[in-house]
């Protein structure tokens, strides 16, 4: 089975982030740039069933600045084979229906048998791409997964709802994305991260891909950011310690606010 | 008035708030019609009340047995006909993604996790853990948003809608993935996580599942959902589905309440946009404390406790 990642590097949720003031976007070289969480998870996925199933391998795919190939070898280091890195100036401004164009030509190349990817991504929180893809490919999309069952060329996921929970099946060619609930990602090796250095990275430009540069980035985007203001950080309010009376306190102050 | 079409969320033949909420958001921007996937029964008399001037119904098999891309495909077949000033989805799982696959196949951009909609298409998110505000727009095309619930208070506009059934007519890319089952998990009388105006959260502090009890009995005296944190989901102190977060479920109660929970970064982003946020933490220096319009410094299984009874004792 052939498998590609799709893994996005982001800035690292529990630091600040900005976005920078010229153009609105994501302010990439003052954070801390890392793997997108739920992408460690789709990762973990991908190398248990290619422990699973002989003759399996697994490719990232990532389509960012240069400065994402630290979170290729990262990626590489937990153990895939090797990665494709889109790598082009004019991707700039893309948004997620440009990223979802780029990336679907990607993987028409790449022709996989499945794509694993996050459920989401801690910047965007789009939860979009999966389907995008998908739609692009006509290829079936199980997403939201917290179980994976691959048997053959069929796939089977619990998805969570709220409801509860629904099993959804699908033939493989497929994207699946998952959820932090699915696995435990493993930590890389020391040996692990030695090989990741010489591990292939092909780079491809949208030239490569045959997609034209209006089709992307500042100029193929549908959507922009006009401005952006740091919202004001809430101030603490009353802070009471507890002398026996804290709980009286407490519903005190729901009833003023007419809570109770 | 040209049409706005809302995506009907709902539950168990009940309509959901968030629904109700973009049926108002709606009414700024033009006239509201729903649509409905599935079974309608019950659901037109509620939408009207909201001010829904027509209900589109979309059900049958191909509907309903197949994960989202019918239900886009339909979607995508309305737009064209009526020519929406805007298309509203709920922010949930299956609104995005119905989201996204509208967005390609009619080539539009799409914004997500939107808090206000202006009729000239400006629309508000709150980002990166609620510590930024940004107005987008849609370039060139119709606004197809997802609306994070309680952004707004639902209003009451009645009419009599006008209900259609819609063609469905969907192709076999359309019906890839199969839902062969649906599973009921219990699920108490409690109100929906993202939906509630009151939300009571325990963490890890609670210390067990068992402890939780005291959690969900605040909670129910209260008319509130459980959530939960992390930590606490983690431990197997609370089933995932409840965990606040990140990663997790973003609330925006109008009241939520935090037990020992410390309120690290990746938490604050699921709960940041409360109107009102108490905490129960014996750590002084908890930086939930940081957010809290009331802290209490203190063994929550002291105050707790105490608590219920005050509010018994009230009621
Ligand atoms: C990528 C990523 C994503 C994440 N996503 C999420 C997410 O979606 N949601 C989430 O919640 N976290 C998330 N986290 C985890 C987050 O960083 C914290 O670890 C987590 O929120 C901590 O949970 P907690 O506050 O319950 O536990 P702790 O940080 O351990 O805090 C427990 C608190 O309880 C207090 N306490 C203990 N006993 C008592 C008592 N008897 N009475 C009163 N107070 C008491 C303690 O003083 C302490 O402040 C994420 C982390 C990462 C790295
Ligand atoms: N630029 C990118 N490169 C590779 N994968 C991506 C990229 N953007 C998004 N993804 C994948 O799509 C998932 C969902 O992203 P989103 O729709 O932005 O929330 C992420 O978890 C990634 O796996």
């Amino acid at each position: 089975m052939k498998i590609v990642v799709l893994v996005k590097q982001v800035p690292d949720s529990g630091a600040e982030r900005n976005l920078r003031a010229e153009d609105n976007t994501v302010d990439r070289a003052s954070a801390n740039n890392v793997i997108n969480e739920m992408d460690e998870y789709a990762l973990e996925e991908a190398l248990r069933i290619q422990e699973a199933h002989g003759g399996s391998t697994v490719t990232v795919l990532t389509m960012g600045p240069e400065r994402a190939t630290e979170s290729i070898r990262k990626a590489l280091s937990m153990g895939p084979d090797g990665a494709v890195h889109v790598l082009d100036d004019a991707l700039s401004g893309t948004d997620a229906l440009g990223t979802s164009k780029v990336l679907a030509a990607a993987l028409k190349r790449l022709e996989p048998d499945l794509v694993l990817c996050g459920a989401e991504s801690t910047d965007a929180r789009g939860q979009v791409l999966p389907h995008m893809l998908a739609e692009r490919l006509g290829v079936a999309a199980l997403t939201g997964a917290r179980k994976l069952t691959v048997d053959g060329s069929q796939l089977t996921i619990e998805r969570q709802t709220e409801e509860g929970y629904e099993v959804v099946t699908a033939a493989t060619p497929a994207i699946v994305s998952v959820w932090d609930t699915i696995n435990e990602p493993r930590y890389p090796s020391f040996k692990g991260i030695m090989a990741a250095k010489k591990k292939p990275v092909e780079t491809l430009t949208l030239a490569d891909l045959g997609v034209s540069a209006d089709e992307a980035g500042w100029a193929g985007a549908l959507t922009t950011v006009a401005s952006h203001a740091k919202r004001p950080p809430r101030s603490a309010g009353v802070k009471v310690t507890d002398d026996g009376e804290g709980g009286t306190k407490l519903v005190e102050f729901l009833v003023s606010e007419k809570f109770v | 008035m040209a049409e706005v079409l809302v995506v009907v969320e709902a539950s168990g033949g009940t309509v959901k708030k968030v629904s109700l909420e973009m049926l108002t958001m709606a009414r700024a921007l033009g006239t509201p019609s729903a649509v409905v996937f599935g079974d309608a029964a019950g659901l037109a008399d509620k939408l009207g009340e909201f001010g829904a001037e027509k209900v589109y119904v979309a059900s049958g098999d191909d509907v309903e047995s197949y994960l989202v891309a019918p239900k886009a495909t339909v979607l995508a077949q309305l737009v064209k006909d009526v020519q929406p000033a805007a298309v509203l989805l709920g922010s949930t799982q299956e609104g995005k993604e119905i989201a996204g696959r509208l967005a390609v196949k009619l080539d539009n951009g799409v914004l997500t996790d939107v808090s206000a909609l202006e009729p000239d298409g400006t629309a508000t998110q709150v980002i990166f853990a609620g510590s930024a505000i940004v107005k987008s727009k849609i370039l060139g095309g119709i606004p197809i948003v997802t609306v994070r619930p309680n952004s707004l208070t639902p209003v009451a506009a009645p009419v009599t809608p006008a209900v259609s059934n819609l063609d469905v007519a969907v192709g076999d890319a359309d019906r890839l993935a199969k839902v062969v089952e649906r599973v009921a998990e219990a699920k108490g009388a409690r109100p929906e996580l993202t939906e509630a105006s009151i939300v009571v959260s325990g963490g890890r502090g609670v210390g067990s599942a068992e402890n939780f009890k005291l959690v969900e009995e605040l909670a129910d005296l209260l008319g509130a959902a459980v959530g939960a944190s992390r930590a606490a989901t983690d431990s197997g102190f609370y089933p995932h589905a409840f965990q606040v977060g990140q990663t997790g479920k973003t609330v925006s109660p109008q009241l939520y309440v935090a037990l020992g929970i410390s309120g690290a970064i990746q938490h604050r982003a699921g709960m940041q946009t409360s109107k009102t946020i108490v905490a129960v933490n014996k750590d002084a220096e908890a930086p939930i404390f940081e957010l809290a319009d009331f802290g209490v410094v203190g063994d929550l299984f002291q105050v707790v406790p105490q608590a219920a009874e005050e509010i018994r004792k009230r009621k």
